[in-house]
């Protein structure tokens, strides 16, 4: 009887102010219906369209079928029609391009003699995932677009050994070891989740706690309040860098290609956005409890649309947008690159300098919204 | 600054939390080296007023200046200048005293910090438990604490939000003669308090009511004004009495303490009559009284919350 009414009191009190609490009530709600309908269609396993670059010197009704039978496949956009060999390197260098197709110059006249000319594909297999379905279909592919042209003296080709010799290159990672893809990306994952929730909590807890007022009434500025809130976790930050790259290389064999200035200036970016992030939002968030939902908010497409978890360029494009405003996004390649692909400093610029925009605008944002008074 | 401009003016300061006008028209002048008691009831505005005058808040209207800096504008020069001491305990529980002086003292940029913490430790009797964890102290020792913390940087005006609510009787009086002792020194201070002791050891008080100021001046002038006379009962006074006593012409208030009993009214006369109807009850002794503060007080409440209503 009355442990009924001592329940009861608890669960009315509970109630009230979960229904006060209209953040956290909308974000119950809210949630599963927005994460179902973004995730339920951006996610795709099996990527297609996927950005291709074509080195064709010398390009014959041969070449031309090939590229149709590709582009029908679905698993190949082209880029940009011919491309210099450096064009392409660079390309699939800071993962703009997923594979290069190229035809040696000969290709058209060996094919004719039957002398089964070289047809290479060059892969981005850092995410190995990303690569195998399109690599897989390609051989097909390749059989399909020239069984027709195959007449006269070269149909006997058709029945013995494929007319062409399908070269793959699996670039980056050629054992195609998942662990080379998810442990970098792994640091940039732990990076977003802790170093967002040690400063989103920061301002809140001093209101909660009552020691905003104080703070206001002192002689301290904005900016030097957010810089002294922050600073103390870039520390914190590379000390958990350093746990994950030990361990990347002894224990997950993670090889390092690149440079580490390059790696260190990206890192420095990234983890200075991450906390300028969360500090945003304890500068929007009206207790502890909200900070925290909007870190975990930011957190998921963090995890499903930057790359990490399924393979960027096979989203559709309103999903990669999505994901370009992340911050993990382009730090993923920052670190990929220079641990798999021996990026420097110049190969990670395309991918630094939105890691800085974005901190630019949020760093504003927390300043604009940093409230100098109570009101 | 010379000695001639006031250590506040502020002049019809409004403000608003939507519907509602918290703080209506408040004027107010504070002369350097004065102690000004600011009494009112519970949400009366005394707090968002001394906000406003800390550039806390943001008035709706009026202006004011604080060591002559514009409260609005000049925020940063008043926070630089001024202490503060907040209603609510504000300085960190997982900080020791002496950090916390020390976080205090490196953003008004004391140097050398170490003389300035150790000195205020001193003088507010802190350097024994300098080590002890804020949030550990009992309620009169972190009122300490936060004396300390905004005296620190030598201000030259004060704003003490209720410093001593909560605090044991020695230690509220220790509290004051340190004011009195920064007072002498030149220190103007602004203090919002509900006892009536410490009323009476401001220079002055200003007393505001639903966001109006309604009395101001000496604690003798605003029982003057008030114009109230008292009579003291004593003898078998009791509560039976007390309440026959409320029902008579010219009574306004009754309060009992043990066996005596206070009346209180305005209308001298009609008052007069009717305890004079009384003089001859066996057992009661009746002479005048002396009108306190806190009888005006309940007056102005009871006067100002009618007329709200
Ligand atoms: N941020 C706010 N939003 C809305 N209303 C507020 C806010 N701050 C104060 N109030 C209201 O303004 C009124 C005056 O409050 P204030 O704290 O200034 O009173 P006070 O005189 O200091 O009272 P007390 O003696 O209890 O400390 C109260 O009714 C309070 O509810
Ligand atoms: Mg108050």
């Amino acid at each position: 009887m009355t442990a009924g009414s001592r329940i009861r009191a608890i669960l009315i009190k509970e109630f009230i102010q979960l229904r006060r609490d209209r953040l956290t009530f909308g974000m119950m709600v809210g949630i599963p219906i927005m994460q179902l309908i973004l995730f339920g269609f951006a996610i795709n396993t099996d990527p297609k369209q996927l950005p291709t670059a074509i080195i064709a010197p010398n390009p014959n009704a041969y070449t031309r079928d090939i590229l149709a039978g590709m582009r029908n496949s679905d698993y190949f956009r082209f880029e940009k029609d011919a491309v210099t060999e450096a064009e392409a390197r660079e390309g699939l260098q800071r993962g703009e391009l997923s594979f290069v197709v190229t035809f040696p110059a000969d290709f058209g006249r060996d094919l004719v003699r039957g002398q089964r000319p070289q047809l290479l594909i060059e892969a981005d297999a850092t995410d190995p995932s990303a690569a195998s379905n399109a690599v897989g279909a390609f051989n097909r592919i390749v059989d399909d677009a020239l069984r027709d042209d195959l007449v006269g003296p070269m149909a006997q080709e058709k029945r013995g050994r494929p007319a062409v010799d399908v070269v793959v290159h699996r670039l980056y990672n050629p054992e195609g070891i998942t662990r080379y893809n998810i442990v970098p990306g792994l640091l940039g994952v732990i990076l977003t989740m802790t170093m967002t929730l040690m400063t989103a909590i920061s301002l809140t807890r001093e209101a909660e706690r009552g020691t905003m007022e104080n703070l206001l009434a002192m002689p301290v500025k904005p900016v030097e309040v957010m810089i002294g809130k922050i600073a103390p976790y870039i520390g914190i930050g590379f000390v958990q860098v350093t746990i994950i790259l030990l361990a990347a290389y002894f224990v997950f064999g993670v090889p390092m290609m690149g440079s580490f200035v390059a790696l260190f200036v990206g890192l420095t970016a990234f983890i200075a956005t991450n906390l300028a992030l969360g500090y945003t939002f304890s500068t929007i968030a009206r207790s502890q409890m909200q900070a925290m939902q909007m870190t975990f908010f930011f957190f998921l497409p963090s995890i499903l649309l930057s790359g990490f978890m399924f393979p960027f360029l096979g989203m559709p494009q309103w999903a990669q947008w999505i994901g370009s405003v992340l911050p993990l996004t382009h730090f993923l390649r920052i670190v990929r690159g220079t641990l798999l692909k021996a990026s420097d400093l110049w190969d990670i610029l395309p991918n630094l300098w939105p890691i800085l925009l974005i901190f630019t605008v949020v760093s504003t944002i927390a300043l604009l919204r940093y409230r100098k008074t109570l009101d | 600054m010379n000695g001639e401009v006031n250590a506040i003016e502020a002049v019809d300061l409004t403000k608003r939390f939507g519907e509602k006008t918290v703080v209506d028209h408040v004027s107010l002048e504070v002369k350097q080296g004065e102690i000004v008691g600011f009494l009112g009831p519970n949400g009366s505005g005394k707090t968002t007023t001394i906000r406003m005058l800390t550039g806390l808040l943001t008035p709706d209207s009026g202006t004011g200046s604080c060591l002559g800096f514009d409260i609005v504008r000049e925020a940063d020069q008043i926070k630089r200048n001024i202490g503060y001491m907040t209603q609510r305990f504000s300085f960190y529980e997982d900080l020791s005293i002496r950090e916390n002086l020390e976080f205090v003292a490196r953003l008004y940029s004391l140097t050398p910090m170490k003389d300035y913490v150790d000195r205020t430790l001193e003088r507010l009797g802190l350097v024994s438990r300098q080590k002890q964890l804020a949030g550990q102290l009992s309620g009169g020792w972190k009122q300490r604490l936060a004396l300390a913390a905004c005296i620190m940087h030598e201000p030259r005006l004060l704003m003490l939000d209720e410093p001593t609510a909560g605090v044991d009787p020695q230690a509220r009086r220790e509290f004051w003669d340190q004011i009195h002792q920064l007072a002498d020194e030149g220190l103007t201070v602004l203090v919002s308090t509900h006892y009536m002791d410490e009323a009476e050891r401001c220079h002055r008080i200003v007393y505001i009511s639903y966001g109006k100021v309604v009395a101001r001046g000496t604690v003798e002038e605003v029982i003057a004004d008030s114009g109230l006379t008292t009579w003291v009962i004593r003898g078998v006074a009791n509560g039976a009495l007390a309440e026959e006593l409320r029902r008579q012409p010219g009574v306004e208030q009754v309060a009992q303490f043990g066996t005596t009993l206070h009346v209180v009214g305005s209308d001298a006369v009609a008052l007069r009559a009717t305890v004079d109807r009384y003089a001859g009850r066996p057992g009661l002794e009746i002479a005048p009284g002396e009108t306190s503060l806190e009888d005006v007080f309940i007056r102005l409440m009871s006067q100002h919350g009618e007329a709200r209503q």
